[in-house]
């Protein structure tokens, strides 16, 4: 078998694992034996396919092998009758084609009781990769840049925590939902984040790209969930040329934007296009998109993006943010317009030596033209910066001035 | 399952002026859906006694003072089908903007 088919193989059966795992939670309660389950299955899947083919109904085939592995564990234990006569059942419901309206809920159900706000917020995200998306423990904790024994203890207290404290196995309805879906947002951007750092795990934005995917499927309803799923494809969609060979960031406007992956951007502006309200991700995805289809830095519709970033500071006033908005007033309205507001930040105090603010500052003033105290400001934010690449990228642009 | 709810005093209490839950009310509705078991306010640290024994020996000392403003005034025991459940009672206690809940679940020994 070719590799294409091996990760076809592959594709197919990281697919189906969360529904898997989520359906013996709910069933068994039991989420070590669901996962060493899921697990177990996923490897003799992972092992057989790329020879033999994936089956007709890979979820089915998966679902089966987890099943049997699970009831054995339980038949040697002693376990009441109707979990074992509720498992006996699920390989039924598995073998029929498509995922069963229940099954699909056991996968957001799973997905909100990983991110329980009663849980660390680490915690969140390494269960949500552990348990949803099956990735190796050894691979969260480099992330977290903690050892694999750790990583296991603080995955195994939250499980602990999940069950001692009662924290339900339940997609939160009515207003709690609108109260807890934020949070879950929260958990699938830090992740992204982490696969979007310098030194973060790649894998993780495709991970976070598919849990957006799948929330976006399951709560249609909730244009947030889709929004942030647009501002992943977004972002992603530069993957392959923000940075150059020595990992070097590059620069907006040095990007070739020929190689940004077109296909990704119109899947985004896409669900743009469908959402009508103004929440927090949609107004940063739409940012994004501006971003996305300009054909260049100056072409861009800066004026649109000023008008989202105003929104968006009276919806999450953060000064970065104002940060942000006063470089766009600066290239919708003329470097001096973005000065004055930077000048106003400055003065507010909170980002009085934040090398991003200097850098900002330094960028607009070589705008309107005064190259010498251009130069000047990028040396004093390059000085000020713990971020290697960052400080290279400053210095070569004061060299320019 | 049962839990263990510490009202607690808190250094930075909620600075929202629209009037606050009434404690009568919140007693008289937990107790009457059955989710309230026992709770009472208590007296302050100052009247707090400690007792150990080491030894054999009986110590029976005064305190603890703890530095903090951060204290135990009070406590209910719960019943609630589980863990949201009982941050929603939580939440409807004056003193989740006054001050701050604490909730632990009790365990079978």
């Amino acid at each position: 078998m070719d590799d294409a088919a091996a990760r076809a193989a592959s594709e197919a059966a990281v697919e189906a694992y969360p529904r898997i795992v989520a359906a013996l939670i709910r069933i068994t309660g039991d989420w070590t034996l669901a996962e060493d389950s899921a697990q177990e299955a996923l490897a003799m899947a992972l092992g057989r396919w790329p020879s033999e083919g994936v089956p007709d109904n890979p979820g089915g085939w998966l679902m089966t092998v987890a099943r049997n592995r699970a009831l054995d564990v339980l038949r040697r234990a002693t376990v009441e009758r109707r979990k074992l006569r509720e498992l006996a059942v699920l390989a039924l419901t598995a073998a029929t084609d498509e995922p069963q309206e229940e099954v699909v809920d056991d996968r957001l159900r799973l997905i909100f009781t990983c991110c329980h706000p009663a849980l660390a917020l680490e915690a969140r995200v390494a269960l949500t990769l552990r348990t949803i998306c099956a990735v190796p423990t050894g691979d969260i904790a480099r992330a977290f840049l903690v050892g694999e024994s750790t990583m296991t203890r603080r995955l195994t207290r939250a499980k602990t925590k999940i069950s001692e404290a009662g924290i339900p196995y339940r997609v939160p309805t009515g207003a709690a939902l609108g109260e807890r879906l934020p949070g879950v947002l929260a958990v699938l951007y830090l992740l992204f984040t982490q696969g979007y750092n310098a030194d973060g795990e790649p894998a993780f934005a495709e991970e976070a790209i598919r849990l957006a995917r799948l929330l976006t499927g399951l709560m249609p309803e909730q244009p947030e969930a889709a929004a942030l799923l647009a501002l992943f494809l977004l972002q992603h969609s530069r993957r392959t040329v923000r940075r150059d060979r020595e990992g070097r960031l590059v620069p907006l406007d040095r990007q070739d934007r020929t190689r940004w992956d077109h296909l990704a951007i119109h899947e985004a502006t896409d669900i743009l296009s469908r959402l009508r309200h103004q929440g927090p991700y949609t107004l940063q995805a739409r940012i994004a998109a501006c971003h996305a289809t300009a054909p260049s830095l100056d072409e861009t519709d800066w004026p649109l993006i000023a008008a989202c970033y105003d929104d968006l500071v009276r919806l999450r006033p953060s000064p970065v943010i104002e940060l942000n908005r006063a470089v766009a007033h600066g290239y919708a309205f003329g470097p001096e317009a973005g000065l004055a507001l930077l000048a106003g930040l400055r003065s507010g105090g909170a980002l009085a030596d934040y090398p991003l603010l200097v850098a900002a500052e330094a960028d607009l003033t070589a705008r309107a033209g005064d190259r010498e105290r251009a130069a000047v400001l990028f040396r004093q934010a390059a000085e000020s910066t713990h971020s290697e690449s960052e400080r290279l990228a400053l210095l070569a642009r004061a060299d320019e001035l | 399952m049962k839990y263990m709810m510490f009202v607690c005093s808190d250094t930075e209490p909620d600075t929202d002026t629209t009037p606050e839950p009434d404690i009568e009310v919140w007693v008289a509705e937990n107790d009457g859906a059955g989710r309230r078991l026992d709770g009472s306010a208590l007296a302050p640290p100052a009247s707090a006694t400690t007792v150990r024994v080491r030894d054999g020996q009986l110590l029976v000392s005064d305190g603890p003072f703890a530095e903090t403003k951060e204290v135990i005034v009070g406590f209910d025991l719960l019943e609630c089908a589980d863990l949201d459940e009982a941050i929603e009672v939580a939440r409807a206690h004056p003193m989740a903007r006054n001050g701050r809940l604490e909730i632990r679940p009790l365990i079978d020994l």
